[in-house]
């Protein structure tokens, strides 16, 4: 049924009114009478000793009400940053975790982590006492090459080697095996460069504590508000969860970027207590550059074994993964659990070996960001299978035909751990080509030939997996939560409903799409639904967003609490119309005994269920409220093809996209033009990743790429008009049929742009972002 | 970041030796100068305002005489703490050769710097820092030059 508002219609945002007004309610906006002020004090070292912090003149300034330093959070006893998941290395051991302690103690390790946080009547009052922060600080040496750090110095007294874990994945002799009857070996060496997240809103909190009551509150800029009250109770001591409430109101993006815990808000939360009084604190945009975890950051070998009719037949990776100076919240499973994972794409490969060694330096934490090691593990494959055809001179589009998974082989099992339960790669590839014209390629390369400039096409057939899945296997294999989402459908008394979310978005739109499925499965007027999210005093403990899973996961909760809805509405209805509730049918809002003409309404249903008169009370309880935790049996696999073609100027290496296809798997699609909408940003920051975007260190370890003068962010004339189209084959294991689309863009559009940059200058590789400069070096064979 | 220049003098070598070995004179030739206070032998406490693009802030300067040869050379050590602004350090070493001018002895000043910054300096400064430095040195040196003449 596409009524519409219902599933499947491309109904307009709920939440653009208050945006478009610049009536959101962001954490930045809310304000407590009494209110204070934070200014963190940061490190301008790469890697330091702290041989004293001396407060006195700052506490003196005009204006400071306090000034803490990381001793006087110990001495709280406030616990240290934990990493959730536990990756164990090849031997068996357990992956090597530097304390980390919210505010730096005895060394810095980072230029931008915080050593001590001065809290002011006004933001000026507080950036005048930071400015009068006075540390002792002992330079040492710092360790900025990925590619070495294994053999610099070591940065932790307690990781030797400056290793967190070597990990491995797959059939190491199989492998080898197969590459000792290969026919053809394709290699690459790759650098996958360091991003740096940028909402557009910046990270911020309001912490707030009751005295008389003993609570504390929190407003921040979080994914997961209950995943942060949780690490805030359980790790890092600051309250009990029960007098601890998280909020997140409107938040202005996330990437992944916003999922973990940092050292900010937990001061501010802390703070809060210490001054008794409201304490506030946004990031300006330098602080988000230094201090919000980076993304990506890796160097990798990759070869990939072919048969001579180009039929792969093993892969081999091996990956250094930038860990940054601490192990940020979820940083230990991006290059593992979410990388690993994934090298078996969208094809047969029977043999898959990978090794990730994760290492720190002293550079801003790394860990999720849109795609979190999907991207990654994509960029490997693609890059791999494109030099492959290329080397063999196999047409790329037949090289993949020839080693896609087929549709009657699903459910299948990868040699990587995944069992994909549906698929049809073929389908999406084939219709990307037709988008693209591809058959017309050689026509327009021709064309731009003779107009001096260089064309090119570079495919991208990624797969993802997301809606991170289920919980018991996830546990046994180290994460420390489980995976599971909430929600509530609160009928309300006159038939509305009010549905209570675990997830929480920033750019998702569940506003909007959870209340399609409300009025699409209940029969309930759109704009007679109202969602909640983004707050530990609303909904049960739940995991928040990340890993494209609100609508895999949190909206499959939603569809089980209103089955439930549903359930007891027949027994509600059976006995209002004296039939049996096995009688009873649900449609369009509307129960009728079967073959009847009677029939009774949503609404009277819901009535009559709080004002109990006509209900069978001695059976059943009054209200029509229902709830239910979802954990899902598996994730979900989006799959697509991305087909990118581009022209590039040799005078001066521009790389102009000319054109984008993608054409995405999704499973069923609730709301069309948001599904869009989320491609198009993905694809923006794939795409940006690709050509422009690079966090940059110097080798004695400062941020060179520290403001928008130094570090490009893609803009709309960087991109082309996307042509954007999906195929469809249902997830088998959620009730919507529904995959995640959130990371996709990003996911595979890289690969794309890459193989596309490189197939237009006919060389076998261009280091990423491929900016002029790069691209005019490679040009001239640099 | 490094660079270098030179600057001819039209006084004779001891008396630029004794000049670049005067605070009045350093702090009255130095861009943004607040203070200049010598501490020790050889060692110098300075306040300079400085504007490396947006970055502007007053920095507290440790300067120190090594390698002194009179009246010839030495190396100036400087480490300079901005605070929030982040800091540099470097170190510039100063050569005086006596050349003969039309009017006497004149004095031919070369001087090489290398040095870094860290902090804000280095996240929103580094693509100008070098240009900053640079007109900085230039103006300290032209400035010593014009000093004899209103000293």
């Amino acid at each position: 049924m596409a009524s519409e508002t219902g599933i499947g219609a491309s109904v307009k945002r709920k939440e653009d009114a208050r945006f478009i007004t610049g009536a959101g309610n962001y954490t930045d906006d809310i304000n407590a009478a009494g209110q204070t002020y934070a200014v963190f004090v940061r490190s301008p070292y790469p890697r330091a000793k702290i041989n004293g912090v001396d407060t006195a003149a700052a506490a003196a300034t005009d204006g400071v009400v306090a000034v803490f330093t990381g001793a006087d959070l110990a001495a709280d006893e406030i616990g240290d940053l934990p990493c959730g998941w536990l990756v164990k290395s090849k031997d068996g051991s357990d992956m090597v975790a530097p304390p980390h302690p919210p505010i730096a103690t005895q060394a810095v390790n980072y230029v931008g982590e915080p050593y001590a946080v001065v809290i002011g009547e006004t933001l000026e009052a507080a950036k005048n006492g930071a400015e009068a922060v006075d540390a002792d600080f002992e330079e040492l040496p710092a360790v900025v090459d990925l590619a070495t750090a294994a053999s610099a110095d070591q940065i932790h007294e307690s990781v030797p080697n400056n290793q967190a874990y070597d990990w491995e994945l797959g059939d190491k002799a199989a492998t080898d095996a197969a590459f000792d009857n290969a026919d053809h070996v394709a290699t690459v060496d790759i650098v996958n460069n360091r991003l740096i997240p940028n909402a557009i809103e910046p990270r911020a909190a309001l912490g707030e504590y009751d005295a008389a009551a003993g609570t504390y509150t929190l407003h921040t800029t979080s994914q997961n508000p209950h995943l942060e009250r949780l690490v805030l109770a359980a790790f890092v001591n600051v309250a009990p969860e029960a007098r601890l409430r998280v909020i997140s109101p409107d938040v202005g993006g996330g990437f992944g970027s916003k999922i973990f815990v940092y050292a900010e808000e937990t001061a501010v939360i802390w703070a809060a207590g210490k001054v008794r009084r409201p304490v506030k604190w946004r990031a300006e945009r330098s602080e988000s550059f230094l201090a919000d975890c980076h993304g990506r950051d890796h160097v990798t070998t990759a070869q990939l074994a072919l048969a001579q009719d180009g039929k792969f037949l093993g892969l081999r990776v091996k990956t250094k993964a930038n860990m940054g100076a601490y192990l940020s919240t979820f940083a230990s499973s991006v290059p593992t659990y979410l990388y690993g994972t994934l090298m078996a794409g969208q094809y047969t490969t029977p043999a898959i070996y990978v090794e990730v060694q994760s290492l720190y330096t002293n550079t801003a934490p790394v860990d999720a960001y849109r795609g979190a090691g999907r991207p990654e593990a994509t960029y490997v494959v693609e890059r791999c299978v494109e030099t492959a055809a290329r080397e063999m001179s196999i047409d790329p589009a037949e090289i993949r035909r020839r080693n896609f998974i087929q549709p009657g082989d699903f459910p299948y099992d990868t040699p990587v751990a995944l069992t994909y339960d549906t698929g049809d790669y073929e389908a999406s590839l084939d219709k990307a080509l037709e988008h693209i014209d591809y058959a017309g390629f050689g026509a327009r390369r021709a064309a731009s030939e003779s107009a001096g400039r260089k064309r090119g096409i570079g495919f991208s057939c990624y797969i993802e997996a997301c809606g991170l899945a289920p919980s018991q296997v996830a546990i046994s294999l180290g994460a420390g939560v489980g995976l599971f989402e909430v929600g509530e459908v609160r009928v309300d008394v006159t038939g509305s409903v009010t549905v209570v979310t675990g997830s929480h978005s920033h750019g998702q739109s569940h506003e909007t799409t959870f209340a399609q499925i409300i009025s699409d499965k209940l029969g309930v007027p759109f704009e007679n639904v109202t969602v909640l999210h983004g707050d530990t005093g609303r909904s049960d403990y739940a995991l928040g967003t990340y890993g494209s899973r609100s609508l895999a996961v949190g909206g499959s909760a939603i569809i089980s609490a209103t089955d439930k809805i549903i359930a007891k509405g027949k027994k509600i209805a059976a006995h209002i119309l004296e039939a049996q509730e096995d009688q009873m049918e649900f449609a369009d809002g509307t129960f009728t005994v079967v073959d009847s003409n009677q029939s009774i309404t949503f609404p009277e249903v819901a009535f009559a269920a709080y004002v109990p008169q006509n209900y069978p009370l001695e059976e059943l309880e009054p209200g029509l409220s229902e709830k239910a935790f979802y954990d899902p049996p598996n994730f979900t696999y989006p799959a697509g093809a991305h087909i990118c073609e581009v022209e590039v100027d040799p005078d001066t290496g521009v790389v102009d996209i000319v054109d984008f296809v993608a054409v995405d798997d999704f499973g069923h699609v609730v709301n069309p033009m948001i599904v869009e909408g989320q491609v198009h940003g993905g694809l923006a920051q794939g795409i940006g990743q690709a050509l422009l975007e690079h966090g940059v260190y110097d080798d004695t370890g400062q941020l060179l790429s520290g403001s928008y003068m130094d570090y490009t962010m893609p803009r709309a004339d960087d991109l082309p008009s996307f042509t954007v189209d999906t195929t469809v084959t249902p997830c088998t294991h959620n009730p919507l049929g529904v995959k995640g689309c959130g990371e996709a863009g990003a996911i595979g559009s890289t690969a794309a742009v890459m193989n596309a940059v490189t197939d237009a200058l006919g060389v076998a590789s261009v280091p990423m972002p491929a900016t002029p400069e790069t691209v005019w070096r490679a040009a001239r064979g640099e | 970041m490094e660079q270098a220049g030179e600057s001819r003098i039209a006084q004779p070598r001891d008396r630029v030796w004794r000049a670049l070995n005067d605070p009045e004179v350093l702090s009255r030739c130095l861009d943004g100068c607040k203070s200049m206070t010598r501490v020790g032998d050889g060692e110098y406490e300075a306040e300079v305002g400085a504007k490396v693009g947006p970055v502007k802030a007053t920095f507290k300067a440790a300067i120190s005489l090594n390698d002194v040869v009179e009246p010839e050379s030495y190396r100036l050590d400087v480490e300079v703490k901005g605070g929030a602004a982040g800091f540099a350090k470097g170190s510039a070493l100063v050569n005086l050769e006596e050349v003969a001018g039309d009017d006497g002895d004149e004095t031919l000043l070369t001087y090489q710097i290398n040095g870094n910054i860290g902090g804000k300096l280095a996240q929103i400064g580094s693509r100008l820092v070098d240009a900053a430095a640079r007109k900085m040195a230039a103006r300290f040196f032209e400035r010593i030059k014009v000093d004899f003449d209103t000293a």
